[in-house]
C-alpha cells in the first residue's frame, strides 16, 4: 500500500554557532505510517524535528507540506499545517489544569468555555484510548499523565502529523505499551507519525519505516520489516560495533561502601528511595540500572551527603588501604568529599550540577581544590596545570582553558566534569550518565578511565542508561525499581532480558496485587 | 546564496547569540551608545532651552570641574556612589538582588549621626570615627542579613524584601530626624557639631574629603581582589552561577548567602558613615537620596568589576553636577539631571544587546550592532 | 474615638488606597506577563505630570474651559504618557533583553526627573508651589454624589469620592475577569508562567508582553493622575511622595498575591495602616513616622508568609524577571 507523502524535508541545514546540528538532511513523512527517527544522542534528531515544529528555523533548505513549499517560523505556523510535536520536556504550565493547558493559545471564536473544551477532550480520549481528568492541575500529575495531556493537546488542535520526541524515556513498560497502542490507533486513523528514539526494540515494535541520522547527517531510510536491529545499529554508528569494552576481573575486592536501610523522601513528601541495602566493593564497577527516575539520582546524592535521610540509615565507608571505617550518615558533603567519595553527576542540562558555566576549565578545576592552603586567597597554579592535563588527555576542544565552559559543546563539557572527578583520586567514584551525549570514541575513553580507576582499587559506581554498556562494563549490576532494589546480578552471567525484567518487577507485583 | 533560499521566505530579522566578542568592539558599541544618548539629551535640552547644546555641555563641564571646590564635590559624590556600588558588587555577583542599599546606607547614617551627636566631645574624634565606622558597618550588616536569612532558609524573594526594608529604614530616619530636631520645629537635624567639628572627617593635605577618597579607593581595590582571587569570592561566583553546583562542591549556600549579604550591607552602611561624617554632617531621608538605586545600575553596568565602576560613577556624577549647573545658569530645575541620567542609562542598557547578540537580516547578511 | 473620626479615617484610607490600587493593578497585569517592572514609581510620576500638564495648558489658554475636554485631555495624556514609559521598558527588556530590575529602576529615575522637572516649571507658571493650577479639571475629578444629595454617614463613607475611586474598583474587577475567564487572559498568564510553553502553543509571547506592560503602565499611571488631580487637588509638589506611593504599589502587588481583586481591600488596608495614627491619641510627630512603617512591615510579613507556605497558586508568576529568547540553547 502506498501512503501519501505528508511532509518532505529537502537539504535542511541548521547550525548552532560553529556546531553543525543538521547537515543537508532529506526526509519524507507519510500518512498512515509510523516513522522512527533513529540516531544516537546528539545525532540531530530533535533539532531536525524542532524545525518542523517551528521552534528552530533552518539556516538552509526547504520544507514541503503536502507538496507545497512552506515557511514554518513559529509553532503557530506548524499547527496551521497540521504539525504537532510532543516534546521530551513537556511544555505545560504547572499551575494550569489539563483543560486550560490544552486550549492554551487557541484562536477560537467566542468566549473561553472550559466545560465545552473538557467534553471535547473526553471525546478525543475515548476515540484513541487515553485517560485524563480535564480539571486536574498539572503539578498534581504523574509523568505519564502529563505526556497524555501533551498528546491530547496536539490532537485537540486537529494535528494530523504528530512528532513524539523520545516519548518512552520516562515511561514504565506498561505505560509504553499503552502509548504504542494509542499510536497504532492514530495510525489507523490516517495520521502521519514520527517517533524519535534511540531504542532499537521500540523501533522494531512500533514503526513501519525507519530513518537514521548520524552526527547530523541523513544516512537513509528502510522499511522496518526489511531490516534488523543489527543492520540499524550499523546505520546508526557507521560500522558494526560489538561493544568490546575491556573488562579485567576485579582484584582484591573489599567492601568499600556498605549501605543499609536507606530511605529518602523528596521535598514534596514522595518516597524516592525505599529501604535500599547494598555493598559497593573497591576494585569493581557496580552498575546501577533502572528506568529513568527510579531513584538513581537520589541514591548517589544520599551517599554524597546531598539528601536528607530517614533515621536508621547507615552508610559505612572503609577508606582505601588501611584506615578505620566510618559512617557517612550525618556528615556534610564537604566531609564526605574529603574522605575520598567523589561524585560526577551529569545532569540533563549538563551545567546544572558540578560545573560553573561562566568560568573556564581552570576555574572549574578550582571547584575541588579552592579550599587548599591556609590563606584567604586561592591557589591558581595547580588547577591550571590540571586543566591543561585534562584538556590534553581527554581531547577537550576549547579555544583556551579560560574559555567559559558554558560555551563549549555538550560532549566537551562532560569531559571537563568527568576528567576533574577522576583526577581527584577518589576511593569511591560515582558517575551518573557519564557518556550521555558523547560520541563512541569518547565514550570508550571514559570507559577505560573508569576501568583504570577500578584496577587502582577504587569502588566505581556507574549509573547508566544503556543496558548493553552496563552488561559489558560492570562487574555487578544493581537494579532499581520504584526506589527499591529489585535485584543485584552478576554482569558476566546475566542477560539483558533478566535485567529488563528486574527493572519493572515491583511495578508488576503492584499491578497484580 | 544557493537557489533554494530564493523560494523560502525567511523572517525579516533573526537574532542569534554571539559566540564571543572582541573586547575593543564591545567598548566601541558602548561608546557609540553614550554618544547617541548625548545627542538625544542634547535634543531634549535644545527643545526646552533653545540653547546650543554644545554650549550647554560646556556649562555642564564647568559645573562639575569649573572650580577646585566643584571638582572636589564631584569627586566626593563620585566616591560615595562608587562606595555603594562596591558594596553591592558581591551581592549582585551572587545573583542576590540587593535593592536595599538605600536602607542600608540610612541605618549606617543614623548610627553615625547618633554617635556624633551624643559622644562628640566626650570621645576624641579619631576614636569616635573608628567607633562610628564600626557601628555603621554593623547596622548595615544587620539590615542586609535579615532579608538574606529569609532568602537562605525559605527562599523569600529578596528583590521585594530588600525594597521594603528601604522604607522601614526611611521611616526610622524620619523618626530620628524628629527626635534630634535642631532647631526645634525645623524638621531637620541641622549640621551636627558645626562649631566643634567633633566626629567629622579631618582635613588631610588641606582637603576635607581626602579621607573619603582614601577609604573608598581602599574598598574598591580590596573588593576587586576579594571577588577575583579570594576563596570566598570564588564561592560567590559559584553560588551566583549555579546553586546546585555549589551544593555539590560542598559549599554551604546558606552560609555564603548570609555572609555575602553581611559584607554587602556592611559596606553600604559604611557608605552611610562616609556620607554623614565625611560629607553632609547631618542626617535626613535624603542622605541616601536614591543613590542606593543608582549604584545598582553602576554595579550592573560594570559587571561587578570595581575598577570599571570608578568610570561609571564619575560619568553619572558629572552629569548630575553639570545638570545642576545648567539648571541654575539657565533657570531650570535640578531634576534635568535625572532626565539626562535616565536617557544615558537607557542607551547603555540597550547597547548590551548588541554586545551579546547579533542580528541577522533576511538573506543571511549580518548587521553588527548598528 | 468618635464616629466622625472613624469615618474620616476610612475616607483617608480609601483615597490613599485608590492611588496605590491603580499602581498595583497595572503592575499585576505587567507582572502576569513575566515582566517585573520596578519603574512603577516613575510611571506614576509620568501619569501625574502628563495629566496635569495637559489640562494646565488647556486651562491656561482657555479662560472658560470645557469640563469634558479637561477630563478627556488629562486622562488620555496621563494614560498615554505612562504607557509610553511602559513602551520604553518593554523595548529595552523584551526586544533588547536588558535586565528588568535595572531597566525598571532607571525608568523610576527618568520618570521622577521628567515629572519634577516639568512640575517645577508648571509651579513657576502657576505662581508658586502649592498653587492650584488646574481648578476646573481638578473639580471634575473631585465631583461626587454626596455633594449633590446629602446621604448622611452612608453617603460620606461610600459616595463622597471622585469617580476614579470607583473606576479603580471596576478596573480591578474587570482585570480579574480578564485574567481568569478569557482566552487572552489565559494566554497572558501562560506567558508569565512559562513563555516557552506559551510560544509552543502558538502564542505571540513578545506581543503579549509588550501589550500587558504598556497597558499595565497606563493603568499604573492613572494612580499618579488621581494623586495630582484629586488627592492633592490639582497641584504639584516636588516632595517625592509619588515615588514612595509607587513603591507601596509594588508592595501591594505582593500583598495581593498577584490577584487584582485582593488589591481592592489590600489597598484600603494599606491606607488604613498608613493613616491609623490619626485616631491614636497623644502621638508625637516622631511617633507618627513609626506608624507609617506599618504597610511595609505588613508586606514583609506577607512575603515571608507566602514563602513559608509555598502554595503554588500564591507564588509570583514563575518566569517573573526573566527574558525569553526562543533559540536559547
Amino acid at each position: 500500500m502506498e501512503h501519501a507523502i505528508a511532509v518532505q524535508l529537502k537539504n535542511i541545514t541548521k547550525r548552532f554557532g560553529k556546531v553543525v546540528a543538521n547537515d543537508s538532511v532529506n526526509l519524507e513523512i507519510r500518512r498512515g505510517e509510523i516513522l522512527s527517527l533513529l540516531g544516537e544522542n546528539g545525532s540531530g534528531k530533535t533539532t531536525l524535528m524542532n524545525m518542523l515544529a517551528g521552534i528552530y528555523f533552518p539556516d538552509e533548505g526547504e520544507i514541503l507540506v503536502n507538496g507545497q513549499v512552506v515557511t514554518i517560523a513559529s509553532p503557530k505556523d506548524a499547527y496551521a499545517y497540521g504539525i504537532g510535536m510532543i516534546h521530551q520536556h513537556f511544555k505545560l504550565v504547572d499551575v494550569f489544569t489539563a483543560a486550560e493547558n490544552i486550549v492554551l493559545g487557541l484562536e477560537e471564536e467566542g468566549k473561553l468555555d472550559l466545560k465545552a473544551a473538557s467534553a471535547r477532550i473526553t471525546e478525543i480520549c475515548r476515540k484513541y484510548g487515553f485517560h485524563i481528568e480535564p480539571s486536574k492541575k498539572v503539578y498534581d500529575m504523574s509523568v505519564s499523565e502529563k505526556q497524555t495531556v501533551e498528546i491530547v493537546k496536539v490532537l485537540y488542535r486537529g494535528a494530523d502529523i504528530l512528532i513524539l520526541d523520545e516519548p518512552t524515556a520516562v515511561l514504565t513498560p506498561q505505560e509504553t505499551d499503552r502509548l504504542f497502542d494509542v499510536m497504532r490507533n492514530m495510525k489507523a486513523d490516517g495520521k502521519a507519525m514520527v517517533i524519535i528514539t534511540h531504542k532499537l526494540h521500540e523501533v522494531m515494535d512500533v514503526s513501519d519505516r525507519v530513518a537514521v541520522l548520524r552526527k547530523g547527517q541523513y544516512i537513509g531510510d528502510v522499511a522496518t520489516c526489511d531490516t534488523s536491529p543489527q543492520k540499524l545499529t550499523d546505520m546508526m554508528v557507521g560500522h558494526a560495533v560489538t561493544l568490546n569494552i575491556d573488562r579485567p576481573d576485579p582484584k582484591n575486592a573489599t567492601p568499600r561502601l556498605e549501605v543499609k536501610n536507606l530511605t529518602v523522601y523528596d521535598a514534596m513528601g514522595v518516597k524516592r528511595l525505599d529501604d535500599v541495602n547494598f555493598t559497593a566493593m573497591g576494585g569493581e564497577i557496580l552498575g546501577i540500572a533502572g528506568i529513568a527516575g527510579s531513584g538513581q539520582k537520589e541514591l548517589l546524592e544520599s551517599i554524597a551527603g546531598l539528601q536528607p535521610l530517614q533515621p536508621g540509615a547507615s552508610i559505612r565507608y572503609t577508606p582505601i588501604g588501611e584506615g578505620t571505617s566510618v559512617d557517612l550518615v550525618g556528615k556534610t558533603p564537604l566531609q564526605i568529599k574529603r574522605a575520598g567519595v567523589s561524585l560526577a553527576f551529569v545532569p540533563e542540562d549538563r551545567l546544572g550540577m558540578g560545573l560553573v558555566g561562566s568560568l573556564g576549565m581552570t576555574g572549574n578545576m578550582l571547584l575541588r581544590s579552592y579550599r587548599k592552603g591556609h590563606g584567604a586567597f586561592t591557589d591558581r597554579k595547580a588547577p591550571k596545570k590540571l586543566a591543561e592535563e585534562v584538556k590534553a588527555e581527554l581531547d577537550v576542544v576549547t579555544p583556551s582553558i579560560n574559555f567559559p565552559v558554558r560555551r563549549l559543546s555538550g560532549g566537551n563539557v562532560q569531559k571537563v566534569l568527568v576528567g576533574r572527578e577522576i583526577a581527584q583520586e577518589p576511593s569511591v567514584l560515582m558517575t551518573a550518565y557519564a557518556v550521555r551525549g558523547l560520541d563512541i570514541n569518547t565514550s570508550y575513553t571514559i570507559y577505560n578511565l573508569l576501568t583504570e580507576q577500578k584496577m587502582k582499587g577504587v569502588a566505581v559506581i556507574y549509573v547508566g542508561e544503556d543496558l548493553d554498556v552496563l552488561l559489558e562494563l560492570c562487574d555487578r549490576i544493581l537494579v532499581l525499581c520504584g526506589g527499591q532494589v529489585s535485584g543485584v546480578v552478576d554482569a558476566r552471567s546475566t542477560t539483558k532480558e533478566d535485567v529488563g525484567l528486574l527493572m519493572t518487577r515491583f511495578k508488576k507485583e503492584a499491578v497484580e496485587a | 546564496m544557493n537557489t533554494v533560499m530564493q523560494h523560502t521566505k525567511d523572517p525579516l530579522l533573526r537574532i542569534a547569540k554571539r559566540d564571543g566578542i572582541a573586547r575593543p568592539w564591545a567598548y566601541t558599541i558602548r561608546i557609540i551608545a553614550v554618544l547617541l544618548s548625548l545627542v538625544v539629551s542634547g535634543v531634549f535640552i535644545f527643545a526646552v532651552t533653545k540653547l546650543n547644546p554644545l554650549q550647554v555641555y560646556e556649562a555642564m563641564f564647568d559645573g562639575a570641574f569649573g572650580t577646585s571646590r566643584r571638582s572636589w564635590v564631584t569627586i566626593r559624590d563620585a566616591m560615595m556612589l562608587l562606595c555603594i556600588g562596591v558594596g553591592l558588587a558581591p551581592a549582585f555577583k551572587m545573583k542576590f538582588w540587593n535593592i536595599g542599599a538605600e536602607g542600608q546606607i540610612l541605618v549606617g547614617g543614623i548610627v553615625t549621626a547618633g554617635f556624633m551627636r551624643f559622644f562628640g566631645g566626650s570621645i576624641s574624634t579619631p576614636a569616635l570615627l573608628v567607633i562610628m565606622a564600626v557601628m555603621s558597618l554593623l547596622a548595615g550588616c544587620v539590615w542586609g542579613v535579615i532579608p538574606a536569612t529569609f532568602k537562605a532558609f525559605w527562599n523569600t524573594n529578596e528583590t521585594l524584601f530588600t525594597l521594603m526594608m528601604n522604607y522601614v529604614a526611611i521611616q526610622i530616619t524620619s523618626y530620628c530626624v524628629a527626635l534630634w530636631e535642631n532647631p526645634v520645629g525645623s524638621n531637620t537635624v541641622g549640621v551636627i557639631n558645626q562649631q566643634t567639628k567633633y566626629g567629622w572627617f579631618p582635613s588631610i593635605f588641606g582637603q576635607a574629603n581626602t579621607l573619603n577618597v582614601i577609604l573608598v579607593m581602599l574598598l574598591t581595590v580590596g573588593m576587586f581582589l576579594y571577588l577575583k582571587y579570594s576563596k570566598q569570592g570564588y564561592e560567590i561566583t559559584v553560588v551566583g552561577d549555579s546553586v546546585n553546583t555549589a551544593r555539590y562542591a560542598g559549599i554551604n549556600v546558606k552560609k555564603v548567602t548570609i555572609r555575602t549579604m553581611a559584607i554587602s550591607g556592611a559596606i553600604c552602611g559604611l557608605a552611610g558613615f562616609i556620607a554623614v561624617a565625611g560629607a553632609s554632617h547631618t542626617i535626613s531621608t535624603s542622605t541616601a537620596g536614591g543613590r542606593g538605586f543608582t549604584a545598582i545600575i553602576v554595579a550592573w553596568l560594570a559587571q561587578f568589576n570595581t575598577f570599571v565602576m570608578i568610570l561609571i560613577s564619575f560619568l553619572l556624577v558629572f552629569l548630575q553636577k553639570g545638570a545642576i549647573q545648567i539648571a541654575s545658569q539657565f533657570n531650570l530645575n535640578d531634576y534635568a539631571s535625572n532626565i539626562i541620567t535616565g536617557i544615558i542609562l537607557f542607551f547603555i542598557l540597550g547597547s548590551e544587546f548588541f554586545i551579546n547578540y547579533r542580528v541577522i537580516l533576511r538573506g543571511g547578511k549580518e548587521a553588527d550592532g548598528k | 474615638m468618635t464616629s466622625a473620626q472613624i469615618i474620616q479615617l476610612l475616607q483617608s484610607a480609601i483615597q490613599f488606597g485608590t492611588v496605590i490600587m491603580f499602581g498595583a493593578i497595572g503592575e499585576i497585569l505587567t507582572e502576569k506577563s513575566g515582566n517585573l517592572n520596578l519603574g512603577v514609581p516613575g510611571i506614576m510620576y509620568l501619569g501625574g505630570i502628563a495629566g496635569l500638564a495637559a489640562s494646565f495648558f488647556y486651562e491656561f489658554n482657555n479662560p472658560d474651559p470645557n469640563k469634558l475636554i479637561c477630563l478627556l485631555l488629562s486622562f488620555l495624556a496621563a494614560f498615554l504618557a505612562s504607557a509610553l514609559g511602559g513602551l520604553v521598558y518593554s523595548f529595552l527588556t523584551i526586544t533588547l533583553r536588558a535586565n528588568q530590575n535595572v531597566t525598571g529602576l532607571t525608568l523610576t529615575i527618568f520618570g521622577g526627573g521628567v515629572a519634577n522637572f516639568f512640575g517645577g516649571g508648571l509651579n513657576t507658571m502657576a505662581g508658586g508651589v502649592g498653587q492650584i493650577s488646574v481648578a476646573t479639571t481638578s473639580a471634575v475629578y473631585r465631583a461626587n454624589i454626596n455633594n449633590l444629595t446629602n446621604l448622611g454617614t452612608v453617603g460620606s463613607l461610600f459616595f463622597s469620592y471622585g469617580f476614579m475611586v470607583y473606576l479603580a474598583i471596576i478596573a480591578a474587577v474587570v482585570m480579574h475577569f480578564f485574567l481568569n475567564r478569557t482566552r487572552k487572559g489565559l494566554n497572558l498568564r501562560a506567558v508569565g508562567e512559562n513563555p516557552a510553553t506559551a510560544d509552543a502553543a502558538g502564542i505571540n509571547v513578545t506581543r503579549y508582553k509588550y501589550l500587558a506592560t504598556c497597558i499595565g503602565a497606563g493603568i499604573s499611571g492613572l494612580g499618579g493622575l488621581y494623586y495630582t488631580m484629586d488627592y492633592i487637588k490639582g497641584t504639584w509638589a516636588n516632595d517625592g511622595t509619588i515615588e514612595s506611593l509607587g513603591w507601596l504599589a509594588v508592595a501591594l502587588v505582593i500583598f495581593a498575591t498577584w490577584r487584582s481583586v485582593n488589591a481592592i481591600w489590600g489597598s484600603y488596608l494599606f491606607g488604613l495602616l498608613f493613616w491609623v495614627y490619626l485616631v491614636i491619641p497623644n502621638l508625637g510627630r516622631k511617633d507618627i513616622e513609626l506608624y507609617k512603617m506599618l504597610p511595609y512591615l505588613v508586606t514583609i510579613a506577607v512575603l515571608i508568609f507566602i514563602s513559608l507556605r509555598k502554595k503554588q497558586e500564591n507564588q509570583p508568576p514563575a518566569s517573573l524577571g526573566l527574558a525569553y529568547f526562543r533559540e536559547e540553547r
